[in-house]
C-alpha cells in the first residue's frame, strides 16, 4: 500500500519535472536544456517576492509562475531566434543557458538550508496503514489536473491545435498562417511556466538550492529518453516506470540504490528500443 | 571621407601558393616554405619550450590547457561526424576512474595503466553509447549529458571506488616534467593526426555521415559502425585525459564526472571554430589560461565560459580560426573602383 501510494507520488513528481521539457520539444523541436534551470529559478523567484516584497505564498507563486513563463519567452526571441534551426546549437545555447543560470545563482550564495517555500497545507491524513501528508496529496492533484488541463488545452482550443499542427508538420502549418516563431516561442513560454508550476508544489517538500536544478534536468531528461520523446503516454509511462522503480529499490534494497534505477532503465531501453517504450519515429531509417 | 571610401574597395585575393598548395604540393622557395610551415611550427616550437621558461604554477596551467585541449579535439572529433556530445566529463571520468582503480586495487604502475585505461575507456565508452547512434536529433546529446551526472550519482550513494572521499594517494607520474611533457606530446600528437585523419578517405567519410547520412548509407557503407569507431576513437582521447589527469593529481574523486569537463571543452571548440581541430586546440589553449586569471572570481567562472560560449555560436559561429585562416591565405588591398 505504501509502494503504491509513493510510488504514484514519486511518478507523479517525475511527470511534473518531465511535463515542461516533453512539450516543448514535442511542439517545436526545441530541446530545452535550461528546463531545470528555469525550475529552479522560479523557486527563487517566488522566494524573493516573498522575503523581500512580502508577498503571501499563494500570491507569490502565480506570479512566479507568470514571470518565468515571461523568461522563456524572451529568452526565446533574444536568443534562440538567431540560431533556430541548426540543432547543434541549440542545443548549445540552452544548455549553455541552464549552465550559467545555475553556476550564477549559486555564486550569489543560493544553496544550503537558508532557502525553503513554504507548504501550502500543513498536516497529513492516514489512508488505511499509510500516513501521507498534505503537501504530497496536493502534488498529486496538481498533476493529475495538469495533465487533464493540458489535455484540454491542446485538444479544444485554437492555440493548442496551432501547437499541434506545428508538431506534426512544421511547413504545412506555415501555409495555413501559424507562425512557427510565435509557436515556438509560445511553446517555450509554456515548457516553462510548467516547470515553474512544478517548482511550486514540489519545491515545499525539499531544500531548494541550484544544485536540485541539474537533478530536475537529468530526471526530465531519463523519464523522456525512458517513454520516447515527443509522445505525451511516453512522459507519463515513463514517469510511471521510474517513478515506481524508484520507490520500490528504495523499500526493498536500500534507499541508496534509488539513483540506480533511472540509469539502469536508461540503459536497458536503449540496449531493447532505443527510440524509447513509446517513442514513435526517432529511428534514422524512419526519419521524415 | 564618405567619397574617399566610395571610390576605393577591400580586394581580397587568395595566395598562389593556397591554390596550389591545397591540391599538389609544389615547394617553389624558401617563402612558401615559410608560408606553408610557420603556421604548423610555431604553436609546436612554443608548446615545447614553455615548460622550460614558465614559472611551476603556469606550467600546471599549461597541463590543464593540453588536457581540456584533448578533450575539445575529442569533441570535435565526434562532432565532425555529426554526434554532439555535451558530456565529455562521461569519457575523462572513465578514462580516470580505470586508471586510479587499477593502480589503487591492483597497484598497476602508471605506465601500464594510462594505456590500459585509454584503449579500456575508449571501448567502454563505445559500448555504452553504441545503441544510441542509431538514433537522430538531441538524443545523443541528451545521453551524454546525462551518463556522467548519473555516474556521478552512483558514485555518490552507493560507495563504490572510495565513493565520496575518493582514492588518494595514487602512485605520480615520475616528476613534473614528464607529466607537462607527456600532457603536450599527447596533445599535439593527437591534433596533427586527427587533422590528417580529417583530411584523408576515412575523414571524408566522417564528414559526408554529419552532412547526409543517407548519402553514405547508399554508398554501402555501415554509417553505424563507423560511428561507433568514432566514438572509441574520442573516446580514447579522452580517457587518456582522464588517466593522465588522474596520477597528475594522485587523486580520484567524484570530480572526474563534474560538469567543468563537459562545458569547457564545448566553448573552447565553439569559440576558436568547430570542424578544424586547430581551432579546438586554439580555443582550449586561450580560455584556459583566461580562466586561471579569472579564478579570483570563483564560481562565476563557469557562468563566463556560459556566456562567451553563447556569444560565440550566436556573433561568430565560424569561430576565431576560420576568420584566422582566412586572412592568412589572403592578400587585401585597396583597390580603386572605376
Amino acid at each position: 500500500m505504501a509502494l503504491l501510494i509513493y510510488g504514484m507520488i514519486n511518478s507523479v513528481v517525475l511527470a511534473l519535472y518531465a511535463a515542461g521539457f516533453s512539450l516543448c520539444y514535442g511542439i517545436s523541436g526545441l530541446a530545452n536544456f535550461a528546463h531545470g534551470a528555469f525550475y529552479i529559478l522560479s523557486g527563487f523567484t517566488a522566494w524573493n517576492l516573498m522575503n523581500a516584497m512580502g508577498l503571501p505564498f499563494y500570491l507569490a507563486a502565480p506570479f512566479s509562475v507568470l514571470i518565468t513563463a515571461f523568461m522563456g519567452f524572451v529568452f526565446y526571441w533574444v536568443f534562440l531566434l538567431r540560431v533556430r534551426g541548426i540543432p547543434l546549437a541549440e542545443v548549445i545555447v540552452t544548455f549553455a543557458a541552464g549552465v550559467g543560470i545555475l553556476e550564477l545563482l549559486m555564486w550569489k550564495g543560493f544553496y544550503g538550508m537558508r532557502y525553503s517555500l513554504p507548504l501550502f497545507m500543513r498536516g497529513g491524513v492516514e489512508i488505511g496503514p499509510v500516513a501521507v501528508d498534505y503537501q504530497r496529496l496536493f502534488v498529486l492533484v496538481t498533476g493529475v489536473g495538469l495533465v487533464l488541463l493540458l489535455w484540454l488545452f491542446v485538444h479544444h482550443t485554437k492555440m493548442g491545435l496551432a501547437f499541434r499542427a506545428m508538431a506534426q508538420n512544421e511547413r504545412t502549418a506555415l501555409s495555413v498562417g501559424i507562425e512557427s516563431d510565435w509557436v515556438g516561442s509560445l511553446s517555450l513560454a509554456l515548457g516553462s511556466a510548467l516547470a515553474a508550476v512544478a517548482a511550486m508544489v514540489v519545491l515545499p517538500l525539499g531544500m531548494m538550492e541550484s544544485a536540485i536544478g541539474l537533478e530536475v534536468l537529468i530526471y526530465a531528461l531519463a523519464v523522456a529518453i525512458v517513454g520516447g520523446l515527443e509522445s505525451t503516454p511516453g512522459m507519463i509511462g515513463g514517469s510511471f516506470i521510474i517513478g515506481f522503480g524508484q520507490v520500490a529499490a528504495a523499500r526493498y534494497i536500500g534507499a541508496n540504490w534509488m539513483i540506480i534505477v533511472p540509469l539502469a532503465a536508461i540503459v536497458l531501453v536503449l540496449a531493447v528500443k532505443p527510440s524509447g517504450i513509446f517513442g514513435k519515429f526517432k529511428e534514422l531509417e524512419e526519419r521524415v | 571621407m564618405i567619397k574617399e571610401e566610395s571610390r576605393y574597395r577591400r580586394k581580397r585575393l587568395d595566395r598562389g601558393i593556397k591554390a596550389r598548395a591545397d591540391t599538389i604540393f609544389v615547394i617553389a622557395s624558401w617563402k612558401d616554405l615559410t608560408y606553408l610551415f610557420l603556421p604548423r611550427a610555431v604553436p609546436v616550437i612554443a608548446l615545447l619550450i614553455l615548460p622550460l621558461v614558465l614559472p611551476a604554477y603556469w606550467g600546471k596551467v599549461l597541463v590543464f590547457a593540453c588536457v581540456y585541449g584533448l578533450l575539445a579535439l575529442s569533441w570535435d572529433f565526434l562532432g565532425s561526424c555529426g554526434l554532439f556530445s555535451l558530456g565529455q566529463a562521461l569519457f575523462f571520468g572513465m578514462g580516470a576512474y580505470l586508471a586510479g582503480t587499477l593502480n589503487h586495487y591492483f597497484h598497476v604502475p602508471p605506465i601500464l595503466t594510462i594505456p590500459v585505461a585509454t584503449v579500456g575507456g575508449g571501448i567502454l565508452c563505445a559500448a555504452l553509447l553504441a545503441p544510441v547512434v542509431r538514433l537522430k536529433g538531441v538524443y545523443f546529446a541528451m545521453i551524454t549529458l546525462m551518463l556522467p551526472l548519473l555516474l556521478r550519482k552512483v558514485i555518490d550513494t552507493t560507495g563504490v571506488f572510495g565513493g565520496t572521499h575518493g582514492l588518494p594517494s595514487l602512485s605520480p607520474l615520475p616528476g613534473e616534467t614528464v607529466a607537462v611533457y607527456l600532457a603536450i606530446i599527447g596533445f599535439l600528437t593527437c591534433l596533427f593526426i586527427f587533422r590528417s585523419v580529417g583530411n584523408s578517405d576515412y575523414g571524408l567519410v566522417l564528414r559526408a555521415i554529419k552532412d547526409d547520412d543517407r548519402a553514405v548509407m547508399s554508398g554501402a557503407i555501415n554509417i553505424y559502425w563507423r560511428k561507433i569507431q568514432a566514438i572509441f576513437i574520442s573516446g580514447a582521447v579522452g580517457a587518456f585525459a582522464g588517466a593522465l589527469m588522474t596520477h597528475h593529481f594522485q587523486f580520484l574523486g567524484m570530480s572526474a564526472f563534474a560538469l567543468d569537463y563537459s562545458i569547457l571543452p564545448v566553448a573552447a571548440a565553439a569559440f576558436g571554430g568547430p570542424g578544424t581541430f586547430a581551432g579546438a586546440a586554439l580555443g582550449s589553449m586561450i580560455l584556459v589560461p583566461l580562466s586561471e586569471s579569472l579564478r579570483a572570481l570563483g564560481g562565476l567562472r563557469v557562468a563566463i565560459y556560459c556566456a562567451i560560449l553563447i556569444v560565440s555560436i550566436i556573433a561568430l559561429p565560424e569561430g576565431i580560426f576560420h576568420y584566422m585562416a582566412r586572412k592568412y591565405h589572403q592578400f587585401e588591398k585597396l583597390v580603386e573602383v572605376k
